[in-house]
């Protein structure tokens, strides 16, 4: 422990969340010879594997408000999110050129079809799109899956130049288990005190872990936990909500000022996804590949990108959330133009309906920045939410 | 019952006979479909890419192919009215707008273009192909339709190849799920065999569809690819893949096209035959169906002719020798939906863009993207300034939408096409002055 104050922690995770240079990285890598990164898009991959071969998994999450977008925009049209483009704008702009390999899951047609542009683009850099299953028995889309994973490992290999052992599995597994320990216990603090831990400041905590090495990370969180859990800070007259929707694209920092500001906790929420992807402890005994294979199948989140076979099943995520929560909202915050959040959300919005549970949406870019429509509608939404727990 | 198509001659009728032919075909299915409940036929809903028409033949199952029908509501100017719908329901203006159309059309009373109301499915079969849409679109459809929907993952080509995983994947979900599912929907017990000759008959059809096809390498080309393309991939991107009367209908049209390019003669338009052949394009990307009509006439009045494209490809790249193989029909089946359009990469598609100006030497690539397509949309300036730069031959973008009659802009398409075919003249001109 350090002893650091929340503010001072916070301001720690900042920094990292503004260098688009992504410094701490290329310090890491710099600081060994033969030190490899691989960087990934948003929703989920294996870090495990990755860390197994003793490489940096950077989370790429796009470019954010603060990056001026030049490049980037010449390679998509208006119809399209944000994300893509500012991703390319990073890679054309040098600020990955120190990035072994890019990863691109299975998310949408959108990052399917960066990957073969990242292929074009940058030919001497390991690119590959990470299919996932979609079918979720073990004999079907788990085999699928375990043998995608086989064929990541060896890819590693080749650039780690050594082999990946099913011993250097199981430790990065505990390593990782241990940061989603962590980051699910500053969870159950922004469910029990949402007042201590304002989302605005969980999320750059959060984030920070997708540039720092894990061990590092979980240090970081749980010292947040701890500052922030000793710290007093005023209870407001603010509604519960759970957000939803950015899982991919995230959200201006200046956004989730806005809602807080605007009279809410944000108690549960999808951004930076891959960070509490697998729920609960993934096994540390036995074949490493096929556990990390059964948690996606049978212990993962659920988002807009996965399909859901049970019609029963569909959107009950969002109601426990809020249940387990004690929220009294729900509010869909969307890229523009995301096929995934954009198509399921019609489909949430009649389970909550079906759940009487309140909801507003709202449609944002990562630079959007005019954020006076959506704390107006944000804190309409609190109000009436106050108005009907009233009656 | 099955109604029976009229078979046309090519001796009996005009040279747009195959045309006529086809929307018999189509109509005739249509009436099938919305008859199913009183015939006691049961029907699958399921997408043109990773369309497994044969398999659901083998089930007596009807094809029902929701993108087909929002085709058919943008040819009929219907679709408009039903995205509108569809918006006011709580649906996004940003997404795909053959999902609204249908979703619209479902909201208001699910009346086919035969005028009749479409059946509610018996079970969905998603065939998840080269676009992320579908599996949205069918939880979307089995919240209110609440019937058994059965899910087919073809995974995407990434790397430009099919692995053994990838084959066996789709097979084992062959096996364990979809016919299983398909068995238990219809009440009708799996036969190989008769899917092995349903295989045959499709493999016999594909062979005279890619004959029809590439007819477009000749001077001038006696198809257009792109607007006359979407009715010679009809039936066999819908519900006649694997049957007899899919391959009458290629053998008709190929001795058409025959004949037609015998005389040295071009398409037919819908205003009457090609006059002479000006500009030989290649385009990219799906059409624009509520002004269908309008926007091929700004070709054919400029001597545009279309000799090839890639949307002819989003049911199956034949042209690049698949054929549904009888001997090996799981495995068939899955390498069908590998391999279409959509799921290959992007590399792949620019490789197949820039064969085919080169082998059909064309004047240059035009993308028609789609705004509300990403699966298509995404990448494709990459695409274009590539393709350029591979064939030196000139690159154009122009943007609608495909039944959302709000993002076809006439004039503006007008003048981006006009634009393009002087960018041809001049580097026509400059190549000529440089000799």
């Amino acid at each position: 422990m350090t002893g650091e104050t929340t503010s001072a922690i916070v301001k720690r995770c900042e920094a990292i969340f503004d260098d688009l240079n992504f410094t701490l990285a290329r310090e890491w890598k710099e600081a060994e010879p033969g030190r490899k990164v691989i960087a990934y898009m948003p929703v989920y991959v294996p870090r495990e594997l990755i860390h197994a071969a003793g490489m940096l998994p950077l989370g790429i999450m796009g470019g954010g408000d603060n990056l001026e977008v030049i490049h980037g925009d010449a390679y998509y049209q208006s119809y399209i999110c944000r994300i893509p483009r500012s991703t390319i704008e990073l890679g054309v702009s040098g600020r990955l050129d120190f990035v072994d390999g890019m990863l691109f899951p299975s998310i949408c047609d959108v990052i399917r079809n960066l990957s073969g542009m990242w292929k074009m683009l940058f030919p001497d850099v390991y690119a590959k799109y990470f299919d996932v299953p979609q079918t979720y028995k073990d004999e079907v889309g788990g085999v699928f899956y375990t043998n995608e994973m086989r064929e990541f490992l060896h890819d590693l290999e080749g650039i780690a130049g050594r082999k990946i052992t099913d011993d250097d599995i199981r430790a990065s597994i505990e390593v990782y288990n241990d940061n989603r320990r962590a980051i699910n216990e500053l969870y159950a603090l922004r469910a029990k005190q949402p007042w201590k831990a304002p989302a605005s400041e969980a999320y750059l905590v959060i984030r920070a872990g997708l540039v720092l090495p894990v061990e590092e990370h979980t240090v970081l969180v749980r010292e947040y936990i701890a500052a922030a859990s000793a710290q007093e800070r005023p209870l407001k007259d603010n509604s519960r909500v759970v957000l939803t929707g950015m899982f991919c694209e995230q959200p201006p920092l200046n956004l989730l000022k806005s809602l807080e500001l605007s009279g809410c906790y944000i108690v549960d929420d999808d951004f930076i996804l891959i960070s509490r992807w697998l729920i609960g402890d993934v096994p540390t005994t036995g074949d490493p590949v096929h556990n990390l294979s059964q948690a996606f199948l049978h212990s993962s989140m659920s988002t807009a990108a996965k399909y859901e076979p049970d019609q029963e099943e569909k959107g009950q995520f969002l109601v426990r959330a809020v249940r387990e929560t004690g929220a009294e909202g729900v509010i869909f915050a969307s890229t523009s133009f995301c096929d995934p959040a954009l198509l399921d959300r019609p489909i949430l919005q009649n389970v909550l309906k079906a759940a009487d549970i309140p909801f507003i949406a709202f449609k944002y870019a990562e630079n959007s920045g005019q954020m006076q429509p959506i704390r107006e509608q944000a804190g309409t939404f609190v109000d009436s939410i106050k108005l009907w727990s009233a009656a | 019952m099955k109604p029976s198509v009229v078979k046309a001659q090519p001796a009996d009728v005009l040279k747009d006979a195959s045309m006529l032919k086809q929307k018999e075909m189509m109509a005739a299915h249509y009436e099938r479909l919305t008859s199913a409940p009183q015939a006691g036929e049961k029907v699958a809903s399921t997408f043109v890419p990773g369309n497994l028409n044969e398999l659901i033949m083998c089930f007596d199952l009807v094809n029902n192919l929701p993108e087909v029908n929002a085709i058919q509501s943008g040819l009929r100017k219907q679709s408009g009215q039903y995205i509108m719908e569809a918006e006011r329901a709580g649906h996004s203006e940003d997404v795909c707008t053959y999902v609204k159309s249908d979703i619209g059309m479902m909201l208001k009373g699910n009346i086919g273009p035969n005028g009749k109301e479409l059946p509610r499915p018996d079970v969905l079969l998603l065939s998840y192909t080269g676009c992320f849409t579908f599996l949205k679109w069918f939880e979307l459809l089995r919240e209110q339709y609440k019937c058994p929907t059965i899910f087919l993952q073809t995974p995407y080509m990434a790397d430009g190849k099919v692995t053994p995983n990838m084959i066996q994947y789709m097979v084992k979900q062959l096996k364990e799920d979809v016919i299983p599912t398909l068995e238990e929907v219809s009440g009708v017990k799996f036969d190989i065999d008769r899917l092995r000759e349903y295989l045959k008959k499709s493999a016999e059809a594909e062979d005279d569809l890619v004959h029809i096809l590439q007819s477009g390498k000749n001077k001038p080309s006696p198809i257009d690819a792109y607007f006359g393309g979407i009715y010679y991939i009809g039936p066999i991107f819908g519900a006649f893949r694997g049957t007899d009367d899919a391959i009458d209908y290629y053998r008709f049209l190929r001795e058409e096209v025959d004949e037609r390019m015998l005389k040295g003669l071009g398409p037919v338009t819908p205003d009457g035959p090609m006059g002479e052949e000006k500009y030989r394009l290649v385009v990219e990307g799906p059409p624009n169906y509520t002004s269908f009509r309008q926007f091929w006439k700004m070709f054919y009045d400029e001597g545009a002719t279309v000799v090839a494209s890639s949307y002819t490809k989003v049911g199956g790249t034949y042209d690049y020798g698949f054929r549904h193989d009888p001997d090996r029909p799981l495995e068939s089946l899955a390498e069908y939906c590998l391999g279409v359009y959509t799921n290959r990469n992007l590399p792949m598609r620019i490789d197949m863009l820039s064969d085919y100006i080169n082998e059909y030497e064309a004047d240059g690539l035009l993308i028609n993207s789609i705004k509300s397509c990403n699966s298509f949309s995404a990448g494709q300036l990459l695409i274009m300034r590539e393709v350029e730069k591979r064939t030196g031959k000139p690159a154009a973008f122009i943007e609608t939408d495909l039944v959302d009659p709000r993002y076809f802009s006439a004039a503006n398409v007008k003048n981006r096409l006009e634009s393009y075919f002087q960018m041809i003249d001049q580097k026509r001109g400059s190549k000529g002055a440089a000799a």
